[in-house]
């Protein structure tokens, strides 16, 4: 079957595979491009429609980046007849039991919470997971309430957060990273010149 | 062989799963729920399928020395143009197996057929080889699925059909092992019979 080995042969034969493998590749890739980033701009509309109140700009396209602790997150601005309605806030955390965890949170300009909603996550199955509004209320209870009185952080530690039973780390991860949203949000508020 | 045993051998006497135990790291990883092993089954055999079919058309042009780097640039291609087409047109399935997914370059079941199959029969031969082991995965990792999704969650294809809490474990890894050593044995046993 194979042929005998020699430097010309073998060095031949691997480039020609590399090639034609990078030209499939690279066609495949043209292709699905463009559907790649409609699906990648949809997930992101749709948490900022269920996280923000009503909107009648593009908040993907006015996005910008504000830096929070080192990190960076991105801020979504809506508005409706250029009246600012809302702030949504991408924010990340590496507390998870599971790793990363992304969540969109959605501030009035008074910085009550409008809703969040969790882009994505690794927490275990059953239990951390129901971080998700899908699998639990947990998240629910953090709707309507300004972070100005209302202190983040689980009840074990001193906070007014109801903990999901057996995943006190993922309750303190969410937490976590509604407040780093919180303070991202309260840094375009300024950078902004206060409410609009 | 006649072409029916080459594509019914992958599904049955040479399961990939239950008797060859290979690609054991996608089969417990996945298998959380029924359509989650289905998908990362049907992915697989889409790989499984296209590099038997090129490996064996290109064999007999490989230097023996170069042949395994030579076979796992085809296999990437392949998972490669899998990852981005699921990314484009199915990405929430993307967002549960996309860890997984370039997993199947090193899955021993892709690199196992090239060696022992493709690379030694004829492109057709090779093409049902690869549909039949694809299937045989396929298969495994949809019966798993459904029994620990059953088991761990109550529902069955994401119906939930039992109200209430389930029994946790066999979401998790734990659950995974034991679900599979008992299916191991049925299926063993079913064969056998």
């Amino acid at each position: 079957m194979a042929r005998e080995s020699n430097f010309r042969n073998m060095f031949l034969c691997l480039l020609v595979i590399c090639f034609g493998g990078s030209a499939l590749l690279g066609g495949v890739y043209l292709i699905t491009y463009q559907p790649i980033l409609a699906a990648q701009a949809a997930r992101v509309n749709q948490a900022l429609g269920g996280v923000l109140p009503q909107f009648d700009n593009m908040p993907a396209e006015e996005a910008y980046q504000v830096e929070v602790n080192g990190k960076k997150m991105t801020v979504y601005p809506g508005t409706l007849n250029r009246e600012l309605t809302g702030v949504a806030v991408e924010a990340t955390t590496n507390k998870g039991f599971g790793g990363q965890i992304i969540v969109m949170v959605g501030f009035l300009p008074d910085g009550t919470i409008n809703n969040t909603a969790v882009i994505s996550h690794t927490e275990t199955p059953g239990l951390g997971d129901k971080i998700d509004p899908r699998k639990s209320d947990f998240s629910l209870q953090f709707n309507q309430k300004n972070p100005e009185s209302f202190r983040l952080a689980v009840k074990k530690d001193g906070g007014q957060v109801d903990a999901i039973t057996a995943a006190t780390i993922s309750s303190r991860a969410f937490c976590d990273v509604v407040d780093l949203a919180y303070q991202a949000f309260r840094q375009s508020i300024q950078k902004e010149g206060g409410i609009q | 062989m006649s072409r029916l045993q080459t594509l019914v051998n992958g599904i049955i006497k040479g399961n990939p799963t239950f008797v060859l135990v290979l690609g054991m790291c996608p089969t417990l990883g996945t298998t959380t729920s029924a359509i989650n092993g289905m998908s990362m089954g049907l992915a697989t055999t889409f790989v499984l399928m296209l590099s038997n079919l090129v490996i064996s058309l290109v064999a007999g042009l490989v230097p023996s020395k170069v042949r395994i780097p030579a076979f796992v640039v085809i296999i990437a291609v392949f998972v490669t143009v899998v990852q981005l087409i699921m990314q484009a047109y199915v990405p929430a399935l993307y967002q549960t197996l996309g860890l997984f997914i370039p997993l199947i370059v090193v899955n021993c079941i892709v690199l196992g057929r090239a060696e022992a199959f493709a690379s030694k029969n004829k492109p057709f031969d090779s093409f049902l080889d690869g549909l039949g082991s694809g299937l045989g995965f396929t298969l495994s990792l949809t019966v798993l699925g459904t029994i620990r999704e059953l088991l761990g969650s109550g529902s069955f294809f994401g119906l939930k059909i039992i109200p209430g809490d389930a029994i946790l474990i066999f979401i998790l890894a734990p659950g995974a092992f034991i679900a599979l050593g008992y299916l191991m044995v049925l299926f063993n046993k079913l064969k056998k019979a």
